[in-house]
């Protein structure tokens, strides 16, 4: 199954993030960001493409801007 | 001897076995850098810190997380605002009740041609609501109130001042040390715009802790931070982040402290209705009624008694407040707190200054037995100046 992350500009939003998807039963993991991504030094959340449909609807409603959702290659 | 600690003003002891419990397991079992990497600790601790937020922001009824900035303490809070916020001509309205924690700042803004003026109060210092508008100026920019006295115990109607100001769409930066975790606080019902608290007084967490919930309307592009440097987000960059909770939290934060002040505000949560707010309240008030039916006893109180907290403080004629202090300390193990308590413009205001007061503060472990002992030592003191000299 395809993978994506979903990167953020703080460490705290990703936190924030992961526990909002597990309350809405998408499986998920925060994970380092991959330094082909980013130069932060922070995390990122990592879920399958199961989830990319939540994670969207989710994205669009929380008071702060994501970056991107990246999907990793194989 | 045993201890009766009243100086819960100053700092809140003891606190709840839980809050050095969190700290301990936080130190062991978290103890990566939140934000700064991505193994287990480090996410940890960022994951306890977020917890924190949560609790926090509910705490105050905020319903984000990332409206809460972590700081050292309220005077960190209050300087961060203050000279993140005001401009060079700008004019603040205070309320006559300040700490320096407001004062000092503003004192060293007056260089920058920054004015300030104290609103109209009643004799115990609560401001008179119906009195604030030709205060008014129009480069007023800020109204500052203490909500809980440090001095007296004064609570400011802090949901009409608000309305008054955002009628002039001045916001209002409430100084809640004293106040949050006494008095219940929600921060968009009260119309606070900056709440500045800290954690070791009536949170009942440890030194060290504090921070500002920003109200839901404030837009933060408007504040500057009072510290710029390493957040371990946007790592590419030599530009402050912009967005929170990043943009105000530089350097790595006080992760085991706020652990620990989770730890105190969860017992707060779990026993207020029977500790803090009510049984405590009648228990204090029964107290503070007690001491000011005794002779040569001046008490610096709420006219009215609604609007008291769980401070007070007192002058005993023919005796001096350091000596009184040092007696109950030495003779009944009694810890009060004497002087100016860090509030010169609140002292002036009352007629206390420069002697000062002998405060007492309760917190929610202070027993009823703690209670009569004070009010029979404030007795001997009052009835032997003389002697006790």
């Amino acid at each position: 199954m395809k993978e994506f992350v979903l990167l953020v500009y703080t460490s705290s939003h990703a936190i924030g993030i992961e526990k909002k998807l597990k309350n809405l039963g998408v499986p998920c993991k925060l994970s380092s960001i991959p330094r082909n991504l980013s130069s932060d030094c922070g995390i990122c959340v990592r879920f399958d493409e199961i989830g990319l449909k939540t994670v969207e609807d989710l994205v669009k409603t929380l008071p702060f801007d994501i970056q991107e959702i990246v999907a990793l290659e194989s | 001897m045993t201890v009766i600690y009243m100086d819960n003003a100053a700092t809140s002891w003891p606190k709840p076995a839980e809050v050095s419990a969190a700290m301990i397991k936080t130190m062991e079992e978290a103890g990566g850098n939140a934000g700064r990497g991505g193994h287990r600790f480090a996410v940890a601790a960022g994951e306890i810190l977020y917890q924190v937020r949560e609790t926090v922001a509910a705490f105050f009824g905020s319903d984000d997380p990332f409206r809460v900035t972590f700081t050292a303490n309220a005077t960190e809070s209050i300087n961060l605002i203050l000279k993140g916020y005001l401009k060079q001509g700008d004019h603040v309205l205070v309320s006559p009740l300040e700490h320096n924690a407001v004062m000092r700042p503003l004192q060293f803004l007056s260089q920058q041609n920054i004015q300030w003026s104290v609103l109209p109060a009643g004799k115990d210092g609560r401001i008179n609501p119906a009195l604030i508008e030709p205060m008014i100026r129009q480069n007023t920019r800020l109204f500052v109130i203490c909500h809980e006295s440090n001095v007296n115990g004064v609570i400011q109607p802090l949901h009409e001042i608000s309305e008054i100001a955002h009628s002039y769409q001045i916001p209002v930066l409430a100084d809640c040390s004293q106040s949050a975790g006494s008095i219940p606080i929600a921060i968009d019902c009260e119309g606070i715009d900056f709440l500045a608290f800290t954690g070791h007084k009536s949170l009942l967490g440890p030194v060290g802790t504090g921070g500002i919930v920003w109200g839901s309307h404030v837009d933060v592009n408007q504040i500057f931070p009072l510290k710029q440097g390493g957040t371990g987000s946007a790592s590419d960059r030599y530009v402050q982040p912009d967005f929170l909770p990043d943009k105000f939290e530089s350097g790595t934060l006080n992760t085991v402290g706020l652990a620990g002040l989770k730890a105190g505000i969860d017992w707060i949560n779990r026993n207020q209705q029977n500790l803090v707010y009510l049984k405590k309240g009648e228990l204090f008030r029964e107290f503070l009624n007690e001491i000011r039916s005794i002779r040569r006893v001046h008490v610096f109180c709420a006219e009215k008694i609604e609007n008291q907290g769980f401070v007070f403080s007192l002058t005993i004629d023919g005796i001096d407040n350091g000596f009184a202090a040092q007696w109950l300390d030495e003779e009944k193990g009694i810890l009060s707190r004497v002087g100016l308590h860090c509030a010169p413009l609140a002292h002036r205001f009352l007629h206390s200054f420069p002697a000062g007061t002998i405060r007492f503060a309760a917190s929610p472990f202070t027993t009823s037995q703690d209670f009569e002992a004070c009010i029979e030592a404030v007795k001997i003191l009052a009835e032997n100046t003389t002697t006790l000299h």
